[in-house]
């Protein structure tokens, strides 16, 4: 046979990846050019988890709304209700107590455990490792156990209120936290010996899916896409909100801005979330959870049916809905995924005008094309996975 | 207004006439920009004051409350300062359009499609002004106010693709409710 006749078809291939393929958890549909198995083109197409989160809000009441949030991005839920409850209270000019400050802190580092772990597990259990995906899964299922023995939900909480939070901790939190812990870190020791220099993984993580640190920024990435590329932009020391000043702990950055640092940032995120909880629980102020005003806060039940004013103020919040201040606003709070910014319009009435929620994960899909251009279809599930986009999220 | 902070005052003075009216709801700096030339005050903001990082672009639909009618908002951030800035530009109803800014941030793409998609504003120059989140297909924008909650959509056929295998069966599935569909109608 000759040499020409052996040669492959160098034509343009289309190939449609999605929307509902195995290897890429969410519903989303790459629509693919391919030059044999490398990536020429890639379109990416978003939208069908759109359920108009944006314009249900705007039926809703301030507080229906918190439910709403949750489902967003259901792996850190509690991230969500904590954002969107600080920027209606930015709006109202209202501040919580300091232990609600706390709490918020500790419940947020629970759900950034939550979503890291999630993303890693399943991105190294789509790569082989199935063991590490499991053993991930395990540690995952002690922070829901924390989660759960605290909101009474697993995944959509709606714990956090605007002024506060549904309850305090319950009593034996803190010993639940130190022992689950102890656990997950070891677990976490065990994922690290299996994965962290496995050729395999190695091989199919590190140089792909690559960004540059100028071109990262031009596409608004955040979080550890972002920090992946060396790049020190973290929302809790940039922009510090809740009782972060006060904490100590670092921000982990990559360097080549590939799936391997990327993978890298988030298991170093575990750990530091995993230090922040531990000081915040030794620092924890002894105090009320809930700001001391009648219109925003719903009254204990004991003054709902023991007094007249305790019953009107029920009585209001529940039917009119809490009376946001016309105006708007803007918060971030760094969340699992980055960024997690709530634009927040008020017309002064007892339902959001506007309600515009900065999805980190919709955004990173916008600079997919550019970091998969070049490679193998293969290499789409690791790169994908590492951006851990979560169809609540980005389709709203 | 009593006092306008410095950052504000700085980009008073660099972009003068362009800036319709500035002020400090919550201690964030807030702008409304003239949407003319609104590329070159971005330009201006992100060349010579810093503000590097494009955080957001939405809007917001002011019906029968403001006039003119949308304001597409903005929020740009500088890491290095470690400053936000929101900037809002009214668009009217009769002539939705601004500048696109994706010459500058790549990442205006899909942020500015999914403002076209949702709020039927147009972007000038933009490379790739498609719906994104709702189907090709889908009449109006649901999110301006006038968008009734409730209002049902009309049933649309199956998309053809050229060049893919069609299964025998559901190619005549597809050609009944073409069929169908063009009846009523």
């Amino acid at each position: 046979m000759k040499a020409e006749n052996q040669e492959l078809p160098t034509e343009i291939m289309e190939l449609q990846m999605g929307p509902s393929h195995p290897a890429t958890h969410g519903t989303i549909k790459f629509n693919l050019k391919l030059e044999g198995e490398k990536v020429r083109h890639c379109d990416v197409e978003v939208g069908f988890l759109h359920r108009g989160f944006d314009k249900s809000c705007e039926q809703a009441t301030w507080t229906q709304v918190i439910p709403y949030t949750d489902r967003l991005n259901y792996a850190s839920s509690l991230i969500n209700n904590v954002g969107y409850a600080l920027a209606v209270e930015k709006l109202i000019g209202a501040e919580t107590p300091p232990r609600c400050q706390y709490i918020r802190v500790i419940i947020s580092e629970l759900a950034r455990l939550f979503d890291h772990l999630t993303c890693c597990g399943m991105a190294a259990s789509e790569l082989g490792a199935i063991t590490v995906g499991f053993y991930m899964i395990e540690a995952r299922e002690l922070i829901t156990r924390i989660i759960e023995n605290l909101t009474g939900a697993r995944l959509t909480v709606t714990y956090v209120r605007i002024g506060g939070v549904k309850h305090d901790l319950p009593h034996d939190f803190a010993e639940h936290v130190t022992s689950t812990f102890t656990l997950v870190r070891k677990l976490l020791a065990d994922c690290d010996r299996l994965l962290s220099r496995n050729r395999i993984f190695l091989d199919r993580m590190s140089n792909v899916g690559v960004i540059s640190q100028e071109k990262a920024l031009s596409y608004s990435l955040t979080g550890p896409i972002l920090r992946a590329t060396g790049v020190n932009y973290d929302v809790r020391k940039t922009f510090p909100y809740l009782v972060y000043d006060q904490l100590d702990f670092e921000v982990p950055l990559g360097s080549h801005g590939d799936n391997y640092d990327r993978f890298l940032c988030r298991i170093r995120e575990i750990e530091q979330s995993m230090k922040i909880v531990e000081q915040a629980l030794k620092r924890l102020p002894v105090g009320p959870v809930w700001i001391d005003d009648p219109r925003f806060v719903l009254p204990e039940k004991e003054k709902v049916y023991g007094s007249i004013e305790g019953l009107m103020h029920h009585f209001k919040i529940i039917m009119e809905g809490i009376q946001v201040p016309a105006g708007e606003t803007y918060f971030a709070v760094e969340g699992g995924n980055g960024e997690l910014g709530f634009y927040v319009v008020s017309d002064g009435g007892g339902r959001p005008y506007r309600l515009r929620v900065r999805p980190p994960c919709f955004i990173a899909m916008g600079a997919f094309h550019e970091m998969i251009q070049g490679y193998m279809v293969a290499d789409i599930v690791p790169t994908f996975g590492m951006i851990n986009m979560i169809g609540g999220e980005c389709d709203r | 207004m009593s006092e306008i902070s410095p950052q504000l005052g700085n980009i008073h003075a660099k972009l003068g006439a362009k800036i319709l009216q500035s002020m400090q709801p919550q201690s964030d700096d807030v702008i409304i920009l003239d949407r003319a030339g609104l590329r070159e005050s971005f330009h201006l903001l992100k060349e010579q004051l810093s503000f590097d990082f494009l955080s957001d672009i939405t809007a917001v639909d002011y019906w029968r409350k403001k006039e003119p009618r949308f304001e597409v908002v903005y929020q740009i951030a500088s890491l290095k300062n470690r400053s936000r800035l929101r900037i809002r530009v009214p668009v009217p109803e009769n002539d939705p359009v601004v500048d696109s800014l994706t010459p500058l941030w790549q990442g205006a793409n899909f942020l500015e499609r999914e403002v076209w998609d949702l709020y039927g504003i147009r972007f000038n120059d933009h490379p790739d002004l498609r719906r994104i989140l709702l189907y090709d297909e889908f009449q109006g924008h649901p999110l301006r106010k006038d968008y009734p909650v409730n209002l049902c959509q009309p049933r649309v056929p199956e998309r053809h693709v050229e060049g893919t295998f069609v299964d025998e069966r559901s190619h005549n599935k597809l050609l009944r409710l073409k069929k169908s569909l063009a009846g009523k109608s």
